[in-house]
């Protein structure tokens, strides 16, 4: 939600001063969704993009009753760090597709090309990313949860950190991406580049569930969450596109 | 034929292409006017698709300047952008989406919607506009085919039915021609000087010889790696 109301405000701006056509063609908000449709459309088209990420993320969760045993005070113990150990490797394992196949087939030289600032661009394909592999996690997490006898207190948690943390892990892993895009084989690379940024939300999104479980407040890691989203949502996009531009050159 | 007087749409000042620690080309200048048809001649490997990436923005070189009427493409990007059409040897064209959607999408982010914004609220209109682009590349029937189920002749067709919508006056096309039939050639090839004739420009390389344009409205760059 907050995504949209960000690239609604952007399209107040005026972007060409020379005509009025020009502006209405050039809009913010119809480039976003017209890329945005466009990603969704593919997805629909491709369901293992949707599948694939949603399916790891139920499988690792549902093996670690197995493997622990299923003592509930255990498992609700460590509750919050496997949702969001295992939401945080779903994330990483679809990234790769985020930019990966418009650049093998030139859409993303076009997109660089196109007149639209590549920002608005790249924010479209970011959001199509959350919206295809990051909401599915939402919506299931609170079924895992109770397999993991999650605390009750913290199922508010749980899904507000989930809420504001996925697309975090989308914006960053997206500037990861791009620097990667043209290498080979750059999944390693990724990886290593991608999961250190990804810690402080681990931390403050379980430490958010812990404290809930607690019945104490816990505003204060929501609140850092939500600065790093924000602080993400206004600077990934720039690094993103200067880093395709590095990336197709 | 090239008026020597007027502002050159695109001219580079010696420009150095370094790829790979090989010099690939060195002070190479050149000015193209509306009307030019420019051929990139070379050997595989000589640079053609390197020059053309540099022209268009996407690559920077190593040395040197490009300008869009005598303004540095960087200073002006968005207005060089949408004064340009560049396809590369990757068509751009999405295999999950139908040959219909793939030109929409083009045209719509290209921004290029002729006839000004009347042709966005007349959805039907536009429609009708796109079946008839795809049309002119023989792609009629094929509209609703997804893309990766047609043959890479037919890929390449839809990126290139953009261009007998595109308004942009600079055409920068690397292997145009790549898997396309002779009958497909020489209706591009008549597209191209109806182009030129309009005041557009076109760069093009391909290594087949321009069969029905006049040998004298073609302007040729050879690039040869060996004397560099």
């Amino acid at each position: 939600m907050t995504l949209k109301a960000q690239s609604q405000q952007m399209t107040e701006q005026p972007i060409d001063k020379a005509n009025t056509d020009r502006v209405k063609q050039l809009s913010y908000r119809r480039a976003f969704m017209l890329v945005l449709k466009r990603d969704l459309t593919i997805a629909m088209r491709h369901k293992d993009d949707i599948i694939n990420p949603l399916l790891f993320f139920v499988i690792i969760i549902t093996l670690f009753p197995l493997g622990i045993g299923p003592e509930a005070q255990t498992l609700s113990r460590i509750a919050p760090g496997i949702i969001w150990v295992a939401a945080l490797l779903a994330t990483l394992l679809s990234l790769d597709r985020l930019f990966k196949s418009d650049h093998l087939d030139g859409s993303l030289e076009q997109m660089l090309l196109s007149p639209h600032p590549i920002f608005v661009l790249v924010l479209a394909k970011i959001f199509a990313h959350w919206l295809i592999t990051g909401l599915p996690l939402i919506l299931i997490a609170p079924l895992l949860a109770v397999l993991l006898h999650l605390d009750e207190n913290s199922y508010t948690a749980l899904l507000l950190t989930l809420l504001l943390g996925t697309p975090v892990l989308s914006l960053l892993g997206a500037v990861g991406v791009a620097l990667t895009v043209g290498i080979k084989k750059g999944g390693v690379l990724l990886s290593l580049l991608v999961l250190p940024l990804y810690i402080p939300v681990l931390i403050f999104a379980t430490s958010a569930i812990d404290t809930a479980a607690l019945g104490l407040p816990y505003s204060g890691q929501l609140a850092i969450i939500a600065a790093l989203f924000f602080g993400s949502l206004t600077l990934a996009p720039f690094a993103v596109g200067a880093a395709i531009k590095v990336s197709t050159n | 034929m090239p008026k020597p007087t007027s502002t050159p749409l695109i001219s580079a000042v010696k420009l150095t292409c370094i790829r790979e620690e090989r010099l690939l080309f060195d002070e190479l200048s050149l000015d193209i006017h509306p009307g030019d048809i420019v051929q990139v001649e070379g050997p595989n490997g000589s640079g053609k698709t390197s020059l053309l990436r540099i022209l268009s923005g996407l690559s920077q070189p190593y040395d040197g300047i490009v300008n869009f009427k005598n303004q540095k493409i960087n200073r002006c990007r968005e207005e060089f952008q949408q004064n340009l059409l560049y396809l590369g040897h990757l068509a751009g064209v999405k295999g999950e989406m139908t040959a219909e959607e793939n030109l929409k999408f083009n045209l719509a982010l290209h921004g290029s919607c002729d006839n000004n914004s009347s042709v966005i609220d007349s959805a039907t209109k536009n429609e009708q506009n796109t079946l008839a682009y795809l049309a002119k590349v023989n792609l009629s029937g094929f509209e609703d085919s997804l893309a990766s189920h047609l043959s890479a002749g037919q890929h390449r067709r839809i990126a290139l039915s953009r261009l007998y919508q595109s308004n942009a006056p600079i055409w920068i096309l690397d292997e145009p021609f790549t898997a396309i039939d002779k009958q497909g050639v020489a209706s591009l090839e008549a597209l191209f000087t109806g182009h030129a004739q309009r005041g557009g420009c076109v760069i093009l390389t391909t290594h087949q010889d321009l069969i029905s344009i006049n040998p004298d409205q073609i302007k040729k760059i050879t690039l040869d790696y060996s004397y560099a």
